[in-house]
């Protein structure tokens, strides 16, 4: 579950948005409205306001990085600190590749000669492991092929089939359609529930 | 041995020759340094002239408050050569108060266990034994600050997806920025390595050879070069791990998040 009351970051908001458990809602809307700024802003990366809550707790009674644990934002471009993909990963074992169509061996490769598609499913990898409450999206298929994001959904709804709430941030309307719950649309700062699924 | 050639200023003139051929040879060559060489060299003249009589009337008032007021000034000045040599500064107030306090508190520390414990002048404050030993200490730690600095807000505004992907799986920010933290240790710490390294082997450090110059024994010369230089490198350090973690705080807040707006970008 995810509530948001109020939340205002530079020209977005207020806005409020009750994500149930286990549902998905997609948030679509022109590029530079602020998608981005508003996922960023609820996994409190800029200083933001308002209040927001999952089943762990309020946001402002949690320590940021125990917040940022339960609520997994997955940026467009995912950030990487070491050389190869394993140190990144806190049970690399445990990791299996091959289900969103990587090389089983991926866990073992250098970053650096990562595509971008790989870098996007490896960093929902990484992101899983921590087992989050709420799990906030940021178009994670834009550099993915048709196979590729079908992998993708289905590993995604096996996430919402456990309980966890979606914020997905896409271009695609098909997307939408197909995944989402409930669909949003950011404009001029606001968010509003758009009529048809 | 305590005797020393006086320099005419005709000798000082002379000595500029090879300078002046340096300028004529980048005019020549269209370096684009003349300019910058004149500025240069017009202000060590005039500074160093300045300081010349400021330091003799000093010694000869002796003034603890008048010691104190220069010393104060000294560090302001680094402070703002510290700020000014960045290329990424912190905004507003911090950018200049992180490298002037923690130069000043490491430094001052420092030189006030070196004036009383160590050389012990009478009064221990006597200007001709604290400016100097403050000024060769405060002019080195300031370079290792500034680079220290430049290095970690260099290092974090270019790591930032990074340092993020790291917050976002749940590090605090210490975590997330160690590795820039040490790399801009790392490169604050290297002048002072680099110059206790190639001390007496490769350079002659200026204070030892003047005094040499000026008729004192090398044994004792290398004596007070050796305790300036453990000074030098000791307050060094103090100030450049004082700076880097004064600056990383305030690059970051108390909900864990990197602050990159409160830097601003100065020049390409």
């Amino acid at each position: 579950m995810l509530e948001i009351k109020a939340l205002s970051r530079l020209h977005i908001g207020p806005v409020s948005l009750s994500v149930a458990n286990g549902e998905i809602i997609a948030i679509t809307g022109p590029s530079g409205c602020g998608k981005s700024v508003l996922l960023r802003a609820v996994a409190d990366l800029d200083p933001n306001e308002g209040h927001l809550e999952t089943q762990s707790g309020v946001r402002a009674e949690i320590p940021a990085p125990a917040w940022r644990r339960k609520v997994g934002y997955l940026p467009a471009e995912s950030g990487w600190w070491a050389d190869t993909v394993a140190a990144h990963f806190e049970t690399p074992d445990k990791i299996d590749p091959a289900s969103l169509g990587l090389a089983p061996e991926a866990m073992g490769w250098d970053v650096a000669r990562l595509s971008s598609g790989e870098r996007q499913r490896l960093a929902f990898l990484r992101l899983l492991e921590h087992c989050p409450d709420v799990l906030l999206l940021d178009e994670p298929t834009a550099p993915l092929d048709a196979a590729s994001t079908a992998l993708f959904e289905a590993r995604l709804k096996r996430c919402v089939a456990s309980g966890v709430s979606v914020v997905l941030v896409t271009h695609d309307p098909a997307q939408a359609t197909r995944i989402a719950d409930r669909h949003f649309v950011l404009d001029s700062g606001q968010l509003s529930e758009a009529a048809h699924v | 041995m305590s005797e020393y050639v006086v320099l005419s200023y005709v000798d000082i003139a002379l000595a500029s020759v090879f300078l002046l051929l340096n300028g004529v040879l980048s005019l020549w060559l269209k370096l684009g340094v003349a300019r910058n060489l004149v500025f240069a060299t017009l202000r060590m003249v005039v500074q160093l002239l300045l300081v010349g009589l400021l330091l003799k009337s000093l010694f000869t008032i002796q003034s603890p408050w008048l010691t104190l007021l220069i010393a104060l000034l000294m560090i302001g000045f680094a402070a703002r050569e510290i700020w000014a040599r960045q290329e990424r500064r912190l905004k507003g107030w911090q950018g200049m108060a992180i490298g002037g306090t923690s130069m000043g508190a490491s430094v001052g520390v420092v030189a006030l266990v070196a004036l009383i414990v160590l050389v012990q002048p009478e009064p221990w404050w006597h200007p001709r034994y604290a400016l100097p030993l403050l000024g060769m200490i405060m002019g080195n730690a300031m370079t290792g600050i500034s680079l220290s600095l430049d290095t970690l807000h260099t290092a974090l505004n270019r790591e930032q997806r990074a340092i993020e992907a790291q917050l976002l799986l749940g590090a605090d920010k210490w975590q997330a920025m160690r590795p820039f933290i040490r790399q801009a240790m790392r490169a604050g710490f290297m002048p002072s390595i680099n110059a206790m390294a190639a001390i007496g082997v490769v350079s002659l450090p200026g204070m030892m050879t003047g005094q040499i110059l000026s008729g004192v024994d090398p044994n004792e010369a290398v004596k007070y070069q050796l305790m300036v230089m453990f000074l030098i490198a000791g307050a060094t350090g103090l100030a450049v791990m004082l700076a880097t973690l004064g600056s990383a705080r305030a690059l970051s807040d108390d909900r864990d998040r990197l602050r990159i707006d409160r830097l601003r970008k100065v020049k390409a």
